[in-house]
């Protein structure tokens, strides 16, 4: 592997401090050669493989990004810490953690040496620059290790020169080099060496996963004591120079234009500094937020009309049910157990608005978001306002948040042209209102089902998914375009159609099988909701499946059990059935339900219990869940994860959603859009990581779909009610903010 | 404008504010105090939350003039110097946050709860209202137990 050393030849380098600066730069294509053998789809048994056993949506975002995967920066810098640059976005999930301890566990350096920062927007990385598809670690995992091995590797080369050793005789512990005869020499001191040309052709090789001592250990997160002591910073935190507090004054209905603005008095209001209007709406630049928000309520705008004016949920819904396509096994001839379920949208709700920081000036500019896709972040601010993209500078922030909602830039790109046209840097926020009823949101969907029994067990199974479009236009397009010739789904399937075939799969073996998505292109803001289709597509499904057994006679685990075809899905199954005692005696309105899910090369089963003695308002009790992630990287880290797929899982399945209604959502924040709260969540939650037994698979979504099924068929089984419509309570019971 | 002189994590500023400028853009905007975070302004989702006078409040719907003369103690004001607060070593502990966004929030009101009652039950646990969106309420609750067993 060839690699690029930073040392200080030129002069100007004299004055600067050095030290070992890695730019790994060989692409390794052994990703993409293994990925594409012929191997990778002989796990299923008996059942036919899906697309998504062949070539995972996590896959194509491997190859797409292997020609640049090793392009990542490490520095181990003069004072014995190293610092990785991670071309990825942290919004809670922990990968900074994760990533961390891969370098550490290289390096043989404590985890609190080890620096995880968020690479600025690089464009030469083409599409290897995207935070989505439970892909992080899967994507990152070996050209991390890689790199870090090679980091090492020159450390050590710098020591046995400067001791006259073969390297081979040499060790690394606790940030040393070690000689046979006990001599160390920190990495601190090695460093400038270490970077120098004059080093033997050093090459290496990750450690052995035998011999990880902290890869595969439950850590704490390396940035939990600056959230518990509110030093951690998000974006509106930064302190940006002169940049002053803006809000958005937005349209009465989705994606309606400013067409006439009053901004008379709304400038004579305290504290106000400037008003611009943009396409998306009337920007108010101010003094504080609070008076930002004041002057915009003081101005007077009219509005030109938006994309889905006077829509309302019944309309789209109905536009859904003509969507989905029919059944190609007749109902009436066989024995058939059939379901049609609707979800409705479910906004993503980061606890931080979507909020950006933009200072444009005529020959420059400079962005501070969260973003999970910050290329095209840059590619588009820069075209819309006018400047070569070398001119404009995006850096991630560490995000509050996302489930998705980061994929899009929107923030950005509003800031960006609110500072070209008021000529000062801006810090813009968007309030939750702005944030819910403009922001982005799963998509509503509508699901029929069909399954043929014969013989006690399924023969056929047919899934037809109808869903308002979901867009995708944030990078993973182009993505996808790139990596056509490889994508095992035929002809021109578009975007979504392959997403959903390279994500959604049945992990049972029912016969032959068929999942279809049909997309109503309705121009709304929806994007990927953490599990893309597989939170309703699987959680429907995975109701159906309890309805199945039951028409067979079974009972729903003993069933899934049966029905699965790995020893590793049968695992996480009956771990949960063991600990969760599944099949215990419950109180009248008491019940239990399971679920299953397999994506991304990993899977899982929950497991909980529902008091639903008040059938109005059910809680979940208890959860049990198990989940194997090939090789877990932090397994505490993992728990978190499945965690908050649980409270996903709860919210949007009993009580969480949107109600759109003549353009607009009606919910506008956490009153209105009943995202669980405490009281809400079980008080008793386990959650068990099976041990490593392979190559790392994601694991950011698969907590959802799994834990959708099981909250679901617990409340049918306590209740006796077959939930169809998803949140299954969910009445007005507020009054909206005005428009 | 009126004059207020306020305490915020034992510092005293004195600023001329409108009387009705809600307290969080005076602790974020006006001061640089950036823990209490900004999530729904309508005091529905806690994120904001810090203590007046050792009282729970959110920020977000208090006007300045009702903390006016009085002490301020936000998530930065909790810790002595280094010394964390023991309800903050126990969510370290339980490693709690996800994007920790909300847990300046849930820290302080899980202290105040602390500070009404030593032994929480779960149903006290149930009636703290700060939304984690990332869903970590069950790590809150185990932190809350620990919290009051250490404390």
């Amino acid at each position: 592997m060839d690699h690029l050393v930073d040392g200080d030849t030129s002069p100007r380098g004299l004055g600067r401090r050095r030290f070992l600066t890695m730019l790994v730069a060989a692409p390794t294509l052994t990703v993409a050669t293994r990925l594409l053998g012929p191997d990778t789809a002989a796990h299923a048994g008996v059942r036919v493989p899906a697309v998504a056993d062949a070539l995972d949506l996590g896959d194509v975002l491997i190859l797409a990004g292997a020609p640049t995967s090793h392009m990542l920066v490490l520095e181990v810098r003069d004072d014995g810490t190293a610092r990785m640059q991670l071309p990825r976005a942290e919004v809670g999930q922990g990968i900074t953690t994760a990533i961390g301890m891969l370098v550490a566990e290289e390096l043989d350096l404590p985890l609190s040496a080890v620096e995880v920062r968020l690479d600025d927007a690089r464009t030469e990385l083409l599409m290897n620059q995207l935070t989505g598809g439970s892909n992080t670690i899967r994507s990152v995992y070996e050209p991390v290790r890689s790199t870090a091995a090679l980091a090492r590797a020159r450390l050590v080369a710098a020591a046995a020169q400067q001791w006259g050793l073969p390297a081979e005789r040499l060790s690394t512990r606790n940030g040393s080099v070690v000689a046979p005869d006990g001599r160390t020499a920190a990495y601190g001191t090695l460093s400038a060496a270490a970077s120098r040309s004059g080093l033997p052709d050093v090459r290496a090789t990750p450690k052995p996963e035998s011999e990880h001592r902290l890869v595969g250990r439950p850590t704490s997160r390396v940035d939990a004591r600056a959230m518990v002591t509110g030093k951690q910073q998000y974006t509106l935190d930064l302190h940006i120079p002169g940049a002053m507090p803006t809000v958005l004054k937005r349209p009465p209905t989705i994606n309606g234009t400013p067409r006439s603005v009053d901004a008379s008095a709304a400038l004579k209001m305290p504290g106000v500094i400037d008003v611009a209007v943009i396409p998306t709406g009337v920007a108010v630049v101010a003094e504080t937020f609070g008076q930002a928000m004041d002057g915009r309520d003081a101005l007077r705008v009219t509005w030109s009309e938006g994309t889905v004016d006077g829509m309302s949920d019944e309309d789209i819904r109905r536009q859904l049910r003509a969507a989905a396509q029919p059944f190609a096994v007749p109902g009436g001839l066989t024995k058939t157990v059939d379901g049609e379920f609707d979800f409705a949208f479910a906004s993503h709700a980061p606890m931080e608005t979507n909020s950006a920081v933009a200072d444009v000036r005529d020959d420059r500019a400079e962005i501070w978001a969260g973003l999970k896709s910050p290329v095209v972040a840059k590619q588009t601010i820069a075209e819309t306002i006018g400047l070569p993209q070398d001119k404009v500078t995006v850096h991630v922030v560490q995000g509050g948040g996302s489930f998705g909602r980061r994929l899009f830039f929107d923030a950005a790109l509003e800031a960006a042209q609110i500072s070209k046209k008021v000529r000062r840097p801006v810090k813009l926020m968007w309030t939750r209102v702005d944030d819910m009823r403009h922001g982005r949101a799963r998509p509503a969907t509508h699901h029929k089902i069909r399954a043929t029994l014969g013989l006690g067990r399924v023969l056929t199974y047919e899934h037809r998914v109808a869903a308002v479009e979901t867009d995708f236009r944030h990078g993973l397009g182009e993505i996808l375009t790139a990596m056509a010739s490889q994508l095992p789904v035929g002809g021109n399937m578009s975007f979504s159609q392959t997403v959903f075939h390279t994500t959604v799969k049945v992990p049972y073996d029912f016969g032959v099988v068929t999942e279809l998505l049909n997309e109503v292109p309705l121009r709304m803001h929806t994007a990927s909701w953490r599990s893309v289709y597989s939170a309703n597509t699987r959680g429907a499904e995975e109701i159906l499946v309890d309805e199945i057994a039951a028409a067979l006679g079974k009972d729903p685990v003993a069933f899934r059990r049966e029905s699965l075809t790995t020893a590793r899905q049968r695992a996480v199954l009956d771990k949960v059935a063991a600990v969760g005692r599944w099949g215990r005696t419950m109180p009248k309105g008491f019940a239990q339900g399971v679920g299953f899910h397999d994506e991304y090369k990993s899977c899982t089963a929950c497991l909980v219990e529902i008091d639903a003695t008040d059938p109005q308002h059910p809680r979940v009790t208890k959860a049990v869940i198990a989940a194997d992630v090939g090789r877990p990287i932090n397994p505490r880290g993992l728990e978190s994860q499945l965690l908050g797929g649980l409270t996903d899982a709860i919210s949007t399945t009993l009580r969480a959603g949107l109600h759109i209604r003549d353009g607009l959502p009606l919910e506008g924040s956490y009153s209105q859009f009943h995202y669980a709260r405490q009281k809400d969540s079980p008080r008793d939650v386990q959650i068990f990581v099976m041990p490593a037994n392979g190559e790392p698979g994601g694991a950011g979504e698969l907590g959802v779909p799994a834990a959708v099924g099981a909250v679901a068929n617990a409340y049918a089984r306590a209740t006796g009610i077959r939930p169809r419509s998803f949140p299954i309570h969910f009445p007005v019971d507020f009054d909206p903010f005005p428009r | 404008m009126p004059t207020y002189t306020l305490t915020v994590n034992g510092e005293q500023h004195t600023l001329d504010l409108p009387a009705d400028m809600p307290l969080l853009w005076v602790l974020r905007d006006k001061l640089g105090v950036k823990g209490p975070k900004y999530g729904c302004g309508i005091g529905v989702c806690h994120a904001c939350t810090s203590h007046l006078n050792g009282e729970e409040i959110r920020p977000c719907i208090t006007p300045v003039h009702e903390a006016a003369g009085g002490e301020v103690t936000t998530i930065e004001g909790l810790a002595d110097g280094d010394r964390l607060h023991p309800v903050q070593e126990a969510w370290l502990e339980e490693d709690v946050a996800q994007c920790g966004y909300c847990q300046p929030g849930q820290i302080m009101a899980a202290v105040a709860l602390l500070k009404r009652t030593k032994h929480p039950t779960d149903a006290d646990i149930d009636r703290i209202e700060n939304v984690c969106r990332c869903g970590s309420y069950f790590r809150i609750r185990e932190a809350i137990k620990r919290a009051a067993a250490t404390m």
